[in-house]
C-alpha cells in the first residue's frame, strides 16, 4: 500500500507551506493584513499537518521504499517591493495547490481504505486548504493592477 | 433652563411601550437673545454625530445664533444632542479658512481659486497622461459631507478618472456596519427603526457607549427605562459608561473577545430552545453550521476567554433568550475590534434565529458613527459602487454605465474598491501620487501617526486637503482649499436608520470659501470629463440637480430615493428610505417579510469568508440558492493579532466623550464643550493605578511598539488591565514650541479586519508608568459618562451660565 507516501508528501507540503507562510508574511510586514494572515495561515497548515501525523505513522507500516521524486520544492526564498509581494503570494498559491490537490487524493486513498477518520481529517482540511487559495487569488487580484500597471 | 454640559441627556419625559415617544424641544440660543428675536429658521439636521437629530438653525443679521430642535421630526421630537446646542458656534471660529493656500518655499501661502485649481489640474493630467494613469490618483473623504457632493466626487472617481482608489474615514467608524449588513442580508441597509425602542422589550446595546456617541437615542432609551414596563437592558463593554451603569447585566468583557462571548450567548440561547425554528427554516441559511460552531463555547470557557463570569453569562442569556421584542444596537467595541465583521454578524444571527426582526420593537441597528457616513456607502464615496451595486456583477456594471453614458471598462471593477488604509499603503510606496483629502484629518485619526505623518509628508505625494481649518493634515497639504459647511451650503444626508434630511443653506460661508460640491464641480469642469457622446459627464451644477440624478442612479437599488425630492423634505419630518412612488412616505422597516435582497441579481456582494475576507465568485454565490433567505455566519473565536506581554502588559482601548467630535475641528472651537473635555486623559481602573503608584490627575505615560503619549490619570470604573484614551486630541491648538504627544493614535496598530478592512482601534498591547505627580489637581476628564471618577473630591463638570438651554416637554 502506498498511500503513507502521499500522506508523507502533504505532511511535508503543509510543513513547507507554514514556513512560507511565515516567510512571507515576515517579508512584506509592511502589508499588515498579509503579515497577520500569513501568520494565521501557517498556524493552521501546522494544525494540517499535526492531524495528518498518525495517519502517515500508522500507514508507514505497510509502506514498500519510497518512490523516486516524490518531494518536489516549490519556494526558493522571498522577494520585495510591490511586485516582489505578487510573485510571493503566487509562489503560496502554487504550494497551497499543491496541498489542494493532494488531499483530493489523499481522500480518495482513504475511501480506497475504508478509513473514516482519515477521511474526516480530509474533509476539514481540504475546505480550509480551498479557502487558502481563495484568499490568496483575492489577495493577488487586488494587488496586480497597481504593481504591474501602475506602479513605476 | 438647563445646564446641557452638566446633563447632556437634559430632563426625562417617561413613555410606555407602544407609545409615542413624547415630544420635548431643546433650544439654544446666543446670548441673551430670544426665540422672537431671531430674523429666520433654516431646516436642518445634526452634522455632529449620526443619529440625524432634525433641527432648524436660528439666523439673525445675516449670522447663525442658535439652534432649535424639530419636533414634528420622527427621529429626534424635538431633542438636541449638547455637540449641536452649542457646536454652531465653530462656524465663525476666527482661524476659519478664507482662502485657498498653497505651498511656496515649503509655506502655506494664501492664493486665489485659480491659482489653486490650476495646480491640482495640471498634477492630474499630467498624471492621468500614460497607461494606469488612474492608479496616480487616491480620494480620502469622509461622514461629514452631503449627499449630493459624494454622488458628485464618486462620479467624476468612478466614470471620469476611473480609480478604485476612493474611501471615507467611514473606514473607521462605520465600515463594519456596511460588512455585516451585506454579509448577513445580502445588501447594506438597516433594517430596522429608531421607534422600534417605542416596542421593544429588551435592549442589547454591544460595544456601543450610546449615551456619549448618539446622545438624543439614549434619550429615547432611558425615557422607555423610566416609563411603565421599560425594557430589560443588557449591555457589553470594558468600560463602565452611562450605559453600563444603568444596564441589568453588564459584561465587562476583555477588549477584542467578543466574537467568543457571542458564540457563547447563541449557543445557550439554541440550546435552550430559545429560537424560531420556523423562521430559520423559511428565512435562513447555515443554522447547522452555525450551531455546530457555537457549540464549542460553553459558558465555562467564555468565561474564561472573556474574563466575566459564567453565571453572567447565562443571565445575559436569559435576558436575550426570553424576550420577545430584542433591540440591539452595534458600535465601535466591536467594529474597531479583531473579528469586526464576524462578531457584528453574530449580531445579525441572533436576532434571525430568535426571528426577531422586521416587525415593531425587533430589529439591529448596525450603527454609524458619523452623520452623512450611510451616503459614503450609498453613493460610492467610500469605495462601494452607487446604489449599493456589486463590483463584481457585469450587470451592474452595465447599469452605471448606461446611467453615466459610458464605457463600461472606464468603471474600476475588476476587484474590490481600495480601502483607505490600502490608500495610504499606496502613497507609501510611491505609486499614488496624488491624495485628495476631504473633511477629515487622518494625520490624527488614522492608526500609528508617525507612519502616517511620514506618508502625507513625502515630497513626492501631492496631497490637496480641503477642510474647514488648518488642520494637523492640512499642515502638510500641497494645496489647502477653503470649504463651507453645514448652515453654508444645501444638500441632504441620511441617517443610521434610513431618514434622510434636508439641510439648507442659511448663511453665506466666510471670505471665498466654497461648497465642497462647487469644488468637485469646478475640478470635473476642469478636467474637462466626459461622456461618450462627448457631453459634459456631470451634468449638474446646484445640490437640487445633484440630488435629481442621484434618484435615478438609486432607482430599483435597496435605497431607492425616486420618491423623494428637496419639496418632500421640506417643512415636515425626515423620511425613510427606500421611497417609492409605491410607497411615497418612505418605509420604516425593511425584511417584514422575511426577504432579503440576497438574490444573486440584486445583492451588493457575493460574499467573503470571514476569517481572510477571500471573496466568493459569482458561481461559488449562484450555488448556495439563497432564494432571498439571509445567510448565518459562523466562526471560531481568534485572539488579536497583538495581546498583551510581560513589556506591554496591559490593553489600550480609544474613543470618545459626548463632549467632543472625531479631532475637535469644530467642537473644540465651540467654548462649553471645549470647556467640558479640554484636554487628553487616560483612564484606569483603581487597581491597576494603587499597582503602578499612580493617583487621580498623576501624569502617566503610555507606549507601545509604534509610540507613547502623556496623559493625566482619571481613576474610572474601566476593567482592570484596561486603558481608555479620548482619541479627539490632537496638536492643532497646543503651543506649537510644546507639542508633547498626545494623540492616541500614536500607540494604535496598523491592523484590521479582513473583511470589513475597519483598522482595530480597540485592541493595542501598552506599557503604562507614572511620570509626574498631578499636585492634587484632578485629571480633565469630565465627570460625565465614560469618564466618570470612582473617587471622591473632583469637581462635577458644569457648563454654568454660558450653557444655559431649555427644554421644553410638549413643545416650545
Amino acid at each position: 500500500m502506498h498511500l503513507a507516501h502521499y500522506l508523507g508528501l502533504l505532511h511535508r507540503a503543509q510543513l513547507n507551506l507554514a514556513d512560507a507562510f511565515r516567510q512571507v508574511g515576515a517579508a512584506h510586514q509592511d502589508e499588515p493584513d498579509v503579515f497577520h494572515l500569513c501568520q494565521q495561515q501557517a498556524k493552521r497548515c501546522d494544525g494540517f499537518a499535526e492531524l495528518l501525523r498518525p495517519f502517515a505513522a500508522r500507514y508507514a507500516e505497510e509502506a514498500p521504499a519510497e518512490p523516486d521524486r516524490l518531494h518536489s520544492e516549490l519556494f526558493g526564498g522571498t522577494r520585495s517591493g510591490g511586485i516582489g509581494l505578487l510573485r510571493d503570494l503566487q509562489d503560496l498559491y502554487l504550494m497551497a495547490a499543491e496541498c489542494d490537490i493532494c488531499w483530493t487524493v489523499v481522500g480518495q486513498a482513504a475511501y480506497g481504505a475504508r478509513d473514516r477518520d482519515l477521511l474526516a481529517v480530509v474533509r476539514r482540511c481540504e475546505g480550509e486548504t480551498a479557502m487558502q487559495l481563495k484568499w490568496l487569488r483575492s489577495r493577488m487580484k487586488q494587488a496586480a493592477p497597481q504593481a504591474l500597471v501602475v506602479a513605476e | 433652563m438647563v445646564d446641557r454640559i452638566a446633563d447632556p441627556w437634559g430632563p426625562r419625559t417617561p413613555y410606555g411601550a407602544g407609545q409615542d415617544w413624547p415630544v420635548r424641544v431643546d433650544t439654544f440660543l446666543d446670548g441673551d437673545l430670544r426665540a422672537e428675536d431671531v430674523d429666520r429658521w433654516v431646516q436642518s439636521a445634526s452634522i455632529l454625530h449620526s443619529n440625524g437629530d432634525a433641527l432648524d438653525i436660528a439666523v439673525k443679521d445675516g449670522r447663525i445664533v442658535g439652534v432649535r430642535g424639530r419636533a414634528v421630526d420622527r427621529v429626534n421630537r424635538g431633542r438636541l444632542d449638547p455637540k449641536d446646542l452649542y457646536g454652531w458656534q465653530a462656524n465663525h471660529s476666527p482661524d476659519r479658512l478664507t482662502r485657498p493656500l498653497v505651498r511656496e518655499g515649503g509655506q502655506l501661502v494664501e492664493t486665489d481659486w485659480d491659482t489653486a485649481m490650476g495646480r491640482i489640474v495640471a498634477r492630474s493630467k499630467e498624471l492621468l497622461d500614460g497607461p494606469g494613469g488612474w492608479g496616480h490618483f487616491g480620494f480620502y473623504t469622509t461622514g461629514q459631507l452631503f449627499l449630493e457632493e459624494y454622488y458628485t466626487l464618486g462620479v467624476l472617481g468612478k466614470a471620469g478618472l476611473g480609480t478604485p482608489h476612493m474611501d471615507g474615514n467611514t473606514r473607521l467608524c462605520t465600515a463594519t456596519a456596511a460588512a455585516a449588513l451585506k454579509a448577513t442580508f445580502g445588501a447594506d441597509g438597516q433594517p430596522g427603526s429608531y421607534a422600534d425602542i417605542d416596542h421593544c422589550d429588551a435592549l442589547a446595546i454591544w460595544g456601543h457607549n450610546v449615551a456619549e456617541t448618539q446622545a438624543v437615542l439614549w434619550m429615547r432609551m432611558l425615557d422607555r427605562r423610566r416609563g411603565p414596563n421599560p425594557p430589560a437592558m443588557l449591555a457589553a463593554d470594558p468600560r463602565s459608561t452611562a450605559v453600563t451603569r444603568e444596564a441589568d447585566v453588564h459584561l465587562p468583557i476583555r477588549n477584542g473577545t467578543n466574537m467568543a462571548l457571542l458564540n457563547g450567548l447563541l449557543r445557550e440561547v439554541i440550546r435552550n430552545g430559545w429560537y424560531d425554528e420556523a423562521y430559520v427554516a423559511a428565512h435562513t441559511l447555515g443554522f447547522e453550521e452555525l450551531s455546530r460552531t457555537v457549540d464549542g463555547y460553553p459558558p465555562e470557557r467564555v468565561a474564561e476567554i472573556c474574563d466575566v463570569p459564567a453565571s453572567d453569562v447565562r443571565r445575559a442569556a436569559e435576558l436575550l433568550g426570553g424576550s420577545r421584542r430584542l433591540l440591539s444596537t452595534v458600535l465601535q467595541g466591536f467594529y474597531q475590534s479583531n473579528q469586526a465583521t464576524a462578531a457584528a454578524c453574530q449580531v445579525n444571527n441572533l436576532h434571525l434565529i430568535r426571528g426577531m426582526i422586521g416587525r415593531p420593537g425587533a430589529g439591529v441597528y448596525q450603527m454609524n458613527g458619523q452623520p452623512t457616513a450611510q451616503n459614503t456607502r450609498e453613493t460610492g464615496a467610500d469605495g462601494d459602487l452607487p446604489g449599493l451595486r456589486n463590483w463584481d456583477n457585469p450587470d451592474h456594471i452595465a447599469e452605471l454605465a448606461r446611467l453615466w453614458n459610458v464605457e463600461p471598462e472606464i468603471i474600476p471593477h475588476w476587484a474590490p474598491p481600495t480601502h483607505a488604509m490600502q490608500i495610504f499603503r499606496y502613497a507609501e510606496q510611491g505609486s499614488i501620487k496624488l491624495l485628495w483629502i476631504s473633511a477629515t484629518n487622518p494625520a490624527v485619526s488614522l492608526p500609528d501617526l508617525s507612519r502616517i505623518r511620514h506618508i502625507l509628508r513625502q515630497p513626492e505625494l501631492f496631497v490637496v486637503v480641503q477642510d474647514l481649518f488648518l488642520t494637523e493634515t492640512a499642515e502638510l497639504a500641497d494645496v489647502v482649499l477653503p470649504g463651507a459647511t453645514w448652515g453654508e451650503k444645501t444638500g441632504t444626508f441620511t441617517n443610521v436608520d434610513r431618514t434622510v434630511h434636508l439641510s439648507e443653506k442659511a448663511v453665506d460661508p466666510p471670505g471665498e470659501a466654497r461648497a465642497d460640491l462647487d469644488i468637485f464641480l469646478d475640478y470635473a469642469r476642469r478636467m474637462d470629463f466626459r461622456d461618450r457622446d462627448g457631453r459634459p459627464l456631470i451634468g449638474w451644477a446646484t445640490p437640487e440637480e445633484a440630488f435629481e440624478a442621484w434618484k435615478e442612479c438609486s432607482r430599483g437599488r435597496p435605497c431607492d430615493y425616486t420618491g423623494l425630492s428637496y419639496d418632500r423634505l421640506r417643512g415636515g419630518s425626515g423620511i425613510q428610505w427606500p421611497c417609492t412612488d409605491a410607497q411615497p412616505d418612505g418605509t420604516e422597516r425593511l425584511y417584514v417579510d422575511g426577504v432579503f435582497p440576497t438574490d444573486p441579481e440584486v445583492c451588493e456582494t457575493y460574499g467573503q469568508d470571514l476569517a481572510t475576507g477571500a471573496e466568493f465568485l459569482a458561481d461559488e454565490y449562484r450555488a448556495k440558492q439563497p432564494g432571498g433567505r439571509a445567510f448565518l455566519h459562523a466562526d471560531e473565536y481568534r485572539p488579536s493579532p497583538e495581546v498583551p506581554d510581560e513589556e506591554r502588559p496591559m490593553l489600550l482601548t480609544t474613543g470618545r466623550t459626548v463632549y467632543q467630535f472625531h479631532t475637535r475641528t469644530k467642537t473644540g472651537r465651540a467654548p462649553q464643550l471645549n470647556a467640558a473635555a479640554p484636554d487628553v486623559w487616560v483612564e484606569l481602573n483603581p487597581i491597576d493605578a494603587e499597582r503602578l503608584g499612580i493617583g487621580e490627575g498623576d501624569l502617566v505615560g503610555i507606549a507601545s511598539a509604534r509610540g507613547a503619549v502623556q496623559a493625566r490619570a482619571r481613576l474610572s470604573g474601566i476593567r482592570p488591565g484596561v486603558v481608555f484614551l479620548p482619541f479627539h486630541y490632537g496638536w492643532f491648538d497646543q503651543d506649537p514650541a510644546d507639542r508633547t504627544p498626545r494623540a492616541a493614535n500614536e500607540l494604535t496598530i496598523t491592523a484590521w479586519d479582513p473583511v470589513s478592512k475597519q483598522p482595530l482601534f480597540k485592541v493595542a498591547a501598552v506599557a503604562v508608568s507614572r511620570l509626574a505627580d498631578g499636585g492634587g489637581v484632578p485629571s480633565p476628564a469630565p465627570t460625565v459618562g465614560g469618564s466618570a471618577p470612582v473617587v471622591s473630591g473632583v469637581p462635577a463638570t458644569v457648563g454654568g451660565p454660558a450653557a444655559e438651554a431649555t427644554s421644553h416637554a410638549g413643545g416650545e
